[in-house]
């Protein structure tokens, strides 16, 4: 799967009431949940975020609750990928299970604000093509790639129970 | 082989003879947990997948406990999914308002988690429960919604921290000052993927209360869950709070159990933390905190809103009247806590000083409702995060403390050590 988007770039610890605030968690609505997403630290975003555009983050990246809220507001906005340094493991779970692309990539302070990046989850690969460079980001583990392929969690387990 | 405390707990919970750290598993749960905010979208999934039952209707708690009572219609709505739910599947353990308290001091009260268990909530303060000697972790909805179906959850074993707190606890410390302490120490991402396991002297004297708050907060430090070893404190707990699910476990850590880090601490010298805004690692030692005003002071939360929190905090305020500039709201995190303290006279104390007394709520813990901060409040709260915005405005700031330090603060209206006002 190759993702292609323009860059919107965050730090460190950006955390689950960054991504969506409380206020806003009495609906389950991707949409109405990605109208809200960012707002207390980049009021703005929601609006200007393109379809397929992608998040980069720093270190610890969705830490905080276990809002599920966080991922589908991020979805729901449009973003097709969040690349971190590293990611709180709640929100790593949260996005694997529902399909929510992701990549830990060390490399993420050599990414500006704007540039466009080409990305090839399978093979890791992401490259920048505005500053023309790759980055290899580590491969997932066998299980959690098991878990991407399937679609995310509820169907590895549909195709776990048929199997039995 | 030798195990840590965590990985034997796993270990019991798959068909493995063996086990290790970075392994992926796929868990029996003993018990599972979801709230008004999470539970909604494990009942879309649930649905959606279209399960006709439930994995165990004994397992599965359903607790309304942040946006309630309903703050608004779409909460309102949220509310009302729980209990068609538990209606349709006949889940024993859902609780109305009135009967449910703050789920991570609901749970351990009514004896529904107990040591030795695998225990997964759609809350990431579900770690709380490691306190009693068991594995507990938070999770999202998805993964609760899959658990009800199987009864199942994966999880890549994690490595283990052990912190060791040495020596005698000084006055006006407790628990929180412990795991402020040691976010400080090790930052927001310090134990992030990793079981911390929280041993030593210090940590041998502390009341169950108080147990309950450190492994609240492992996740503040990225934890995948908190654990102290059981011993005769957890035990009596646990006698006081009849496990309606079975006998309990007690697992310990063998000797030459692997650990990525030993880090010790003596805590002789301690005094009461205050995590500053914007992050829970922000963390000084109130003497440090000089003329910090304060606008709104919070004594509740699933990390301290059990009894003993609230005695600490009446014993400050006995007698004395909370500052003119200040409101102070307390919330009992269960109705058995709020009947305790009406029967101890806290509640008196806490009406005559000029505080507001809440239902159990999570409320302005996450600011849900029922104490919002306005632009350039401050507040100074017993909770668990401080981000920027959590308690309201994104031009307000929280400050975390003990209840003490919040009860001292409350009389004074800035952050003052407890001594300044006894």
């Amino acid at each position: 799967m190759i993702i292609k988007g323009k860059v919107h770039k965050f730090g460190n610890d950006v955390n689950t009431d960054d991504i969506i605030a409380a206020k806003y968690l009495n609906t389950t609505d991707a949409k109405e949940l990605g109208r809200h997403c960012m707002e207390t630290v980049a009021p703005e975003f929601a609006q200007k975020v393109l379809k397929g555009d992608i998040i980069v983050g720093g270190r610890n990246f969705g830490c905080g609750s276990s809002r599920e809220h966080a991922p589908v507001a991020i979805k729901g906005c449009g973003v097709s990928l969040v690349i971190a340094e590293s990611f709180a493991r709640i929100f790593f779970r949260n996005s694997i299970n529902i399909g929510l692309p992701i990549l830990e990539l060390k490399q993420v302070n050599k990414i500006n604000e704007g540039d466009e990046l080409e990305v090839d989850l399978a093979k890791g690969e992401v490259k920048n093509s505005t500053q023309n460079i790759t980055y290899k980001s580590e491969a997932f583990a066998d299980f959690m790639q098991e878990l991407v392929q399937s679609g995310g969690l509820m169907k590895w387990i549909r195709r776990k129970q048929n199997t039995k | 082989m030798d195990y840590t405390i965590t990985e034997k707990i796993l270990l019991a919970h798959i068909d493995e003879k063996s086990i290790k750290p970075g392994e992926f598993i796929w868990a029996k749960v003993d018990f599972t947990l979801g709230n008004d905010i999470t539970a909604p979208i494990a009942i879309e999934q649930f649905e959606t997948y279209g399960a006709k039952k439930v994995f165990d209707n004994k397992k599965i708690a359903l607790i309304p406990d942040h946006f309630t009572p309903a703050k608004d219609l779409k909460s309102a709505q949220q509310a009302k999914k729980l209990k068609e739910f538990a209606d349709k599947y006949n889940i024993k353990h859902y609780y109305e308002v009135g009967r449910m308290g703050i789920e991570h001091a609901l749970l351990p009260e009514m004896g529904l988690v107990k040591p030795g268990d695998l225990i997964i909530g759609a809350d990431s303060h579900t770690c709380t429960y490691g306190a009693l000697g068991a594995f507990s972790t938070g999770m999202g909805s998805t993964d609760l919604a899959a658990a009800w179906i199987t009864g199942h959850c994966w999880l890549k074993v994690p490595e283990s921290i052990k912190f060791v707190y040495k020596g005698k606890m000084p006055k006006w410390t407790s628990g929180k000052d412990l795991i402020l302490y040691t976010i400080k120490d090790i930052g927001v991402d310090g134990a992030l993927y990793k079981a911390m396991e929280f041993s030593g002297s210090a940590i041998r004297q502390l009341p169950m209360d108080d147990r309950f708050t450190m492994c609240n907060m492992a996740i503040e430090a990225g934890g995948k869950s908190g654990i102290i070893e059981p011993d005769e404190i957890t035990l009596d707990y646990v006698k006081k709070h009849k496990s309606k699910n079975g006998k309990p476990k007690v697992f310990k850590s063998d000797k030459y159990a692997k650990y990525t880090k030993v880090i010790e601490y003596d805590v002789a010298k301690l005094e009461p933390q205050v995590a500053c805004p914007h992050l829970p690692s922000n963390v000084k030692p109130v003497s440090e905190l000089k003329n910090v005003k304060i606008d709104q002071i919070v004594i509740g939360s699933c990390t301290n809103g059990r009894i003993s929190d609230l005695r600490i905090a009446a014993k400050i305020l006995k007698g004395k009247k909370v500052n003119s500039g200040v409101r102070v709201i307390v919330i009992p995190a269960t109705q058995q806590i709020y009947l305790d303290a009406i029967k101890e006279g806290l509640m008196e104390i806490f009406v005559k000083s000029g505080a507001v007394v809440s239902t159990p709520t999570c409320g302005p813990c996450l600011g849900g409702h029922a104490g919002i901060l306005a632009d350039g409040e401050s507040a100074l709260a017993t909770t668990n995060r401080n981000f920027i915005g959590r308690m309201g405005s994104p031009k307000s700031f929280v400050y975390l403390s003990n209840p003490a330090v919040a009860a001292a603060s409350a009389i004074k209206g800035k952050i003052t050590h407890p001594e300044e006002v006894l």
